[in-house]
């Protein structure tokens, strides 16, 4: 037997304290967790017919417990407090993250109503996701009824990914959330029912940019971890006014940030790294489309506006031109190429795409109103798109009952299903921030922060985008409600209990969002303390002045 | 040895990496060339740690690999199923999705 040559004194000496954790304030992401952990297990041991109905109620019981838990802690929180943190300091509970994890797990339950929806026994998902689409194995399979129940454990560590990637305190843990939010959705992504190979192509290419991504984000990772010695975000803070460890390492501080900011800016999809978008919205499944358009964006932005504000709230020159550039090309060129298309589902991603372009905004302002501002335009801007994508899973095709995306198909739909066509006028008129929706409100909380910050030009840009979307918004109300119906009418569902709520969801709050935007203005969002002094900011303190409250 | 050296070649694999990302055609090679840049971080964080006489990086480093592994379950599925279909893992033959 070898001894082992490694004696004491030649290893750093490490003290080891037990973990300190706790329960009470992890428990919002502990609870999504359970529910994915027992979901894989009740894979393994509940027989298949019984599996759906224990998985759908498993998932919205875990996330509804899991909101209200979230709001219990908002009002436990001392007023005065600038947020906790907790086990080892890599998670912090504030209001934003509190407020981001409520929001995700309310977009998240509206997208669970789609994913559970069920028409004759068929869900969106495929059968077997291991069957060559048209063999004689996925015939066998969709003759059996067979199903794949994996898909809600795989939402859960979706939504716990997403939980985590906003309440992250340092930049490893971010990293790890950011891959536990995205290897679920990029298997998610090839689990449709309907067009397999799109669904295939589309998880493909969502894996392939997806990892690509997060290699340039961990790159960023380790040129700031070389220039600060750490990655907690208030250690890279307080290196971001002192100069670093090292000698000259400036250029490791701008690289990280770049990569870093690439990272980041791919998971929002903003142009140049927007590829990705159109084809994996237009490919996945649409209930997870309708997941990965308002949950992974909430996620990501409240992510980005961390490391931004906090980690790098020393050093907002050296970011902000970069920001500018990247937010001046998603605002005009996804607006212009948006005008183009000729399917719902890309439509809907071009919008995405502009509307990050709008959010941008926010957090080039890095100041408390762009905090607040983003995190409204994120609330809204969320359930109006579930509530689209939503309405997009009820019009199919009359041959085949695939999902009808063609825009000609959707002509005169206004006189033949009213409510429906009327629902999606309503978002519709939200994304193009027309007043008294919900998106006016956001638009005007971001350009108002971007106004305060000195970037009129920004703003300038963002209305003139406003109005080309716009006109491509209004062309589809014009389509459904002036136009005579299609030759290829399209077949449309009745809406279930489930997707009717999730509909229903949307049109409530893009509603009172738009009317009564005060009180959420007032009491949901929190609201930023004042100018906190220089020395208190630099202090290792868990989050920055303007996390703060 | 100057502890700079293997940032300087982290630097290099990592770019090895990402211009074989942009050029190489088959799905398996991308994704080998996705995880060389992932080991270039690792190599980047282990060379980090031991100028700062720390261990963070290392044990970065770990959690990076438990990454790439899960990431290779996922990536290698995903391949797979894509081939038993259309009997080719070229990325250009996946563009159905182009309007």
């Amino acid at each position: 037997m070898i001894p082992l040559s490694l004696s004491e004194t030649t290893l750093p000496t490490v003290t080891t304290q037990a973990p300190d954790l706790d329960y009470w304030l992890l428990s919002p992401l502990l609870v999504v967790f359970a529910a994915g952990v027992i979901g894989v297990i009740v894979e393994a041991f509940v027989p298949a017919q019984r599996r759906y109905s224990i998985q759908t109620a498993l998932a919205m019981v875990a996330v509804g417990v899991a909101f209200v838990l979230t709001l219990v802690q908002v009002g436990a929180l001392p007023a005065d407090s600038a947020g906790l943190t907790l086990a080892f300091a890599t998670v912090v509970v504030d209001r934003p993250s509190l407020f981001f994890q409520g929001v995700i797990l309310a977009l998240a339950l509206a997208s669970l109503l789609l994913i559970a929806e069920r028409r004759d026994g068929e869900s969106a998902f495929t059968g077997q996701a291991a069957a060559v689409p048209g063999s004689e194995e996925e015939r066998a399979h969709v003759l059996a009824g067979s199903q794949h129940t994996e898909v809600y454990p795989l939402v859960m560590f979706a939504v716990l990914g997403m939980q985590l990637f906003t309440a992250a305190n340092d930049f490893l843990t971010m990293f790890i959330a950011l891959e536990v939010m995205s290897l679920p959705l990029y298997l998610l992504c090839g689990l449709a029912r309907r067009r397999r190979l799109f669904s295939q192509e589309a998880a493909l290419k969502y894996f392939l940019l997806g990892a690509f991504s997060s290699a340039f984000f961990l790159f960023g990772i380790a040129m700031v971890y070389g220039y600060a010695g750490a990655v907690e975000f208030a250690a890279v803070r307080a290196a971001g006014s002192s100069g670093g460890l090292i000698d000259g390492g400036e250029p490791l501080l701008l690289i990280g940030i770049a990569m870093i900011g690439v990272g980041m800016l791919f998971k929002v999809g903003t142009v140049p790294f927007h590829n990705w978008k159109p084809d994996v919205y237009q490919g996945a499944p649409t209930p997870i489309t309708a997941l990965m358009a308002s949950g992974t964006l909430v996620a990501a932005f409240g992510a980005m506006l961390r490391v931004f504000y906090v980690a790098f709230g020393t050093t907002v020159a050296q970011w902000r031109p970069m920001l500018w550039v990247v937010a001046i090309l998603t605002m005009v060129v996804a607006a212009v190429i948006a005008v183009t298309q000729r399917d719902i589902k890309r439509l809907l991603a071009y919008s995405s795409v502009v509307h990050a372009g709008f959010i941008l905004t926010a957090v080039v302002a890095a100041n408390a109103d762009g905090l607040t501002g983003a995190m409204f335009y994120l609330a809204a801007y969320g359930f109006t798109t579930v509530g689209a994508f939503a309405i997009v899973t009820l019009v199919r095709n009359p041959d085949n009952g695939a999902e009808a995306g063609d825009l000609t198909q959707w002509a005169g739909l206004g006189r033949t299903s009213p409510f429906l066509a009327a629902s999606l006028g309503l978002f519709l008129l939200a994304f193009a921030g027309i007043p008294l929706t919900s998106g006016f409100i956001g638009k005007f909380a971001v350009f108002e922060a971007a106004v305060a910050a000195g970037a009129t030009p920004l703003v300038v840009v963002g209305v003139l985008s406003s109005a080309v979307t716009a006109f491509f918004y209004v062309r589809i109300i014009v389509l459904m409600f002036f136009a005579e119906p299609a030759e290829n009418a399209p077949r449309v569902l009745k809406p279930g209990i489930l997707t009717g709520t999730t509909v229903g969801l949307g049109v409530a709050a893009t509603l009172l969002l738009g009317i009564l935007p005060g009180p959420v203005l007032e009491h949901v969002i929190p609201q930023p303390a004042a100018e906190t002094s220089e020395a208190v900011a630099a202090e290792h303190t868990a989050a920055d002045s303007l996390f703060a409250r | 040895m100057d502890p700079m050296n293997y940032i300087v070649l982290a630097a290099i694999v990592f770019t090895i990496g990402a211009v074989g990302v942009l050029v190489r055609r088959n799905a398996i090679i991308v994704f080998m060339c996705v995880e060389l840049m992932l080991n270039a971080c690792n190599l980047a964080f282990v060379a980090f740690a031991r100028m700062h006489g720390g261990i963070e990086g290392q044990v970065i480093a770990f959690f990076v690999m438990v990454v790439a592994a899960a990431e290779v379950v996922v990536g290698l599925a995903i391949i797979m199923q894509i081939f038993r279909t259309r009997r080719s893992a070229s990325i250009d033959d996946a563009n159905l999705l182009k309007n």
